[in-house]
C-alpha cells in the first residue's frame, strides 16, 4: 500500500504539469481545499461527536485574516494564528459544558447548529465592519508585474495555491492517520458506544473528547484562512451558517466518514455533482438556479437512507466481503 | 412616562407576543422528538412550505384568507406525515445521527424546490390590519391575533393530548417505545398521526407568521436555529420547559433587538443559552 500512496501522491501532485486550463485547475484546487476541510470535520464526527457547528470555525477563520489584513494591516501569517487561537476558545467555550454535562446526540447537534448560526449573525451584525451580507474582500497587496506578495500571502499564479493547499491536505489526512492509530481514538470510540461504562474504566471524558474538538476546530478554521486567502472574497453565506455546516457533514458521510479517504472522495463527488449538473443542464441550470441543490438535497437524503457508510466505505465493505467468501467457505 | 419607557414597555409586550409564537413552534417539534425520537431539522422549511401554501391559494386562487390558511394546515399536516412515511421510517432503525441528516437533506430539497416554484423574491400577503392602540402604545394587530391563535394551538394540542385516545397513544408511546407494541398498539400508526399533527402545528405557525413576515425560501433559517435552542433549553420533548424558554428567548431577542441591532438579539440570547448548559445542562425545567 505504501508504494501506491506515494504513486497516487505523485500522480495528484503532477497535475498542474499536465497543461489543464486554469479552470480545471482551479475545480482541483477547491477539490482539495474542501477535502482538507471535510477530513477535518470527520476527525471529530466519526468518533460519535456529529458537530451540524463547523461553519462557524470556518467563518472565523476566514473573517478574522482578512479583517485583521483590512482593517489593522496585519499579515496573515499573525492573523491565520489569531484566528486558531479564536477558534480553540470558541472551541472550549461551547466544548467544555457539552462534554461535561454529557450532551451528545441531537442535543450536541442542535446546540452546534446554532452556534453556527449564531456565528453567520455576528458576521452580518458587524456590518460596518466586516461589509456584512455583501462580503469582504482583502486588500490587494499584488500590483502590476508583482503577482506574488508573501507578506500577504496573495498569489495570482494558481499553482502555487495548489500546493500550498495540496500540502494542507496531505497533512490534513496525516493528522487523521495518526489519530487513527493513537489511543484516543480507542478512548473516543467506547465512550460513543457508552459513556458510563467508558468513564468507569478510567478514561477522562471530558478531556478525550475536547482534545479531538480543538484539533477539528482549529484545522477547520485553517481551511477558513486557505478560502479566504485563495478566493479573496468572502460572504458570510457562504464560509458560515448552517449551509456550509450541512455540506462538510454531508459531503464527509457520502464518500465515508469512517475511511481516511472517504472525506477526500465526498468532496470530489459533491464537485463533480455541481459541474456535472451545471454542463448537463446547460442553460436551463441558468434558468433554475436552484435545480442542482433540489437534486444535492434528493442524493443525501438517499444515500442516508440505503448507504449510510458513504461511497468509499461501501465499495471496501463490499471487496472486504469479495476476498473474505473463499475463506470462508473452502470445501 | 418617559418615550423611552414607552419604547422599552412596547418591546417588552412585543416580546411576550412574540413568545407565544414561539411556543407554538416549539411544541410541534418537541412532540415529534418526545414521541419519535427525532429531531426535524428540516422543521422551519415545513413552516415555509405553509406559508407559501397560504399565500398562493390566497394571492393566486383568490380564496378567502380563512379557507387558505386551513388548506395550508392541511397542506402542512399532510407533509409531515409523508415525511415521517418516506423519510424517517426507513432510517428510523438506523443510528440517531442519520435520522438527523436525513432531515437536514430534506431541508436542502424544501428550500430548492421552493426557489424552484417561486423564485428567490421576497412575497407578501398584504393583508393591512390596523394596528391596536394602548395608551401611548400602538401593538401590531397580526402579532396580538397570532398570539391568541398560537396558545389556542398549544391548549387546543394539550387537550387532545390528555381527553382523547388517540392522544392517550401518543402519550404512552412516548413514556415506552418498546412496550406498546407488545400491548397491541401498531407504533408506526401512532407515529404518523404524531407526525401530521406535528406538521398542523407547523402549518398553523406558518398561518400566524405569514401575516406578520414576508415570504422568501430561505425564512426557515431565520427562525429555525432559534426553535432548536429553545427546544433544547426546555429538555428536549419536555413541552411544559419549551413553553418557559419560549418566553425568555422571546425577550431576549426583542429587547436585546431593541437596545442594539435585531441580529444582537439572536446573539445575547445565544450567549444565555451557552450560560443555561453550564448551570442546568439538562434544560431549564429537564429531570435528571
Amino acid at each position: 500500500m505504501k508504494p501506491l500512496a506515494w504513486a497516487g501522491v505523485a500522480l495528484v501532485a503532477a497535475v498542474p504539469f499536465t497543461g489543464i486550463g486554469n479552470y480545471p485547475l482551479h475545480l482541483v484546487i477547491m477539490c482539495l481545499l474542501w477535502a482538507y476541510v471535510y477530513t477535518s470535520w470527520s476527525i471529530m464526527g466519526r468518533l460519535g461527536m456529529v458537530s451540524l457547528g463547523h461553519g462557524a470555525f470556518l467563518g472565523i477563520g476566514a473573517y478574522a485574516v482578512v479583517m485583521l489584513w483590512n482593517h489593522f494591516g496585519l499579515s496573515p501569517w499573525i492573523g491565520a494564528p489569531v484566528a486558531v487561537l479564536m477558534s480553540l476558545a470558541l472551541a472550549v467555550l461551547i466544548g467544555l459544558p457539552c462534554f461535561r454535562f454529557r450532551i451528545v446526540g441531537h442535543y450536541f447537534a442542535l446546540v452546534t447548529l446554532a452556534l453556527s448560526e449564531v456565528t453567520r449573525l455576528v458576521i452580518v451584525a458587524l456590518r460596518d465592519y466586516t461589509g456584512g451580507s455583501l462580503g469582504a474582500t482583502p486588500n490587494t497587496a499584488l500590483a502590476q508585474g508583482n503577482p506574488w506578495s508573501l507578506a500577504a500571502v496573495q498569489f495570482s499564479d494558481k499553482w502555487v495555491w495548489f500546493y500550498v493547499i495540496l500540502g494542507f491536505w496531505l497533512g490534513g489526512l496525516w493528522i487523521w492517520a495518526r489519530l487513527d492509530r493513537s489511543m484516543t481514538r480507542l478512548a473516543l470510540e467506547a465512550i460513543s458506544q457508552e459513556e458510563d461504562a467508558a468513564a468507569s474504566v478510567g478514561i477522562n471524558v471530558t478531556r478525550s473528547k475536547l482534545f479531538v474538538t480543538l484539533i477539528s476546530a482549529a484545522m477547520t478554521s485553517v481551511g477558513g484562512v486557505l478560502y479566504a486567502q485563495y478566493q479573496l472574497y468572502i460572504n458570510p453565506e457562504t464560509v458560515s451558517g448552517i449551509g456550509i455546516s450541512l455540506q462538510m457533514v454531508f459531503g464527509a458521510i457520502a464518500g465515508g466518514m469512517f475511511v481516511m479517504l472517504g472525506p477526500t472522495v465526498g468532496a470530489v463527488i459533491t464537485l463533480l455533482l455541481q459541474e456535472g449538473l451545471r454542463l448537463a443542464l446547460g442553460d436551463a441550470f441558468k434558468q433554475f438556479p436552484a435545480l442542482d441543490l433540489a437534486i444535492y438535497g434528493l442524493m443525501l437524503v438517499l444515500f442516508i437512507i440505503y448507504m449510510p457508510k458513504g461511497i468509499l466505505g461501501a465499495a471496501l465493505e463490499w471487496r472486504a466481503r469479495r476476498h473474505a467468501t473463499p475463506a470462508v467457505a473452502p470445501r | 412616562m418617559e418615550i423611552f419607557d414607552i419604547f422599552l414597555l412596547e418591546a417588552v409586550v412585543n416580546g411576550i407576543l412574540l413568545g407565544g409564537l414561539l411556543a407554538l413552534l416549539s411544541l410541534g417539534l418537541n412532540l415529534i422528538f418526545g414521541v419519535i425520537d427525532v429531531v426535524w431539522i428540516c422543521y422551519a422549511e415545513l413552516i415555509m412550505i405553509g406559508m407559501y401554501a397560504v399565500f398562493v391559494l390566497h394571492t393566486q386562487y383568490g380564496w378567502p384568507l380563512l379557507p387558505a390558511m386551513a388548506a395550508g394546515v392541511g397542506v402542512v399536516a399532510a407533509l409531515g406525515a409523508a415525511l415521517h412515511q418516506f423519510v424517517i421510517r426507513p432510517v428510523l432503525t438506523a443510528e440517531p445521527i442519520n435520522q438527523l441528516l436525513v432531515t437536514g437533506g430534506m431541508l436542502f430539497l424544501l428550500q430548492a424546490a421552493a426557489t424552484l416554484a417561486f423564485g428567490i423574491d421576497f412575497r407578501n400577503l398584504g393583508v393591512r390590519m390596523t394596528p391596536i392602540v394602548v395608551g401611548e402604545m400602538s401593538i401590531s394587530a397580526p402579532r396580538v391575533i397570532a398570539f391568541a391563535a398560537a396558545l389556542a394551538g398549544v391548549a387546543a394540542t394539550w387537550l387532545l393530548l390528555t381527553r382523547t385516545y388517540v392522544g392517550i397513544a401518543i402519550r404512552a408511546i412516548s413514556q415506552d417505545r418498546a412496550i406498546m407494541p407488545l400491548m397491541g398498539v401498531n407504533p408506526n400508526r401512532v407515529f404518523v398521526v404524531t407526525s401530521a399533527l406535528g406538521g398542523a402545528l407547523a402549518g398553523l405557525g406558518a398561518c400566524l407568521l405569514v401575516l406578520q413576515y414576508d415570504i422568501h425560501p430561505a425564512i426557515g433559517l431565520t427562525f429555525g436555529p432559534i426553535v432548536f435552542l429553545i427546544c433544547v433549553l426546555g429538555g428536549l420533548g419536555n413541552m411544559l420547559g419549551g413553553l418557559v424558554a419560549s418566553f425568555i428567548f422571546a425577550q431576549f431577542i426583542s429587547v436585546g433587538g431593541f437596545f442594539l441591532h435585531i441580529e444582537w438579539g439572536y446573539v445575547i440570547a445565544f450567549a444565555f443559552f451557552i450560560a443555561v448548559m453550564f448551570w442546568r445542562p439538562q434544560g431549564i425545567l429537564g429531570a435528571k
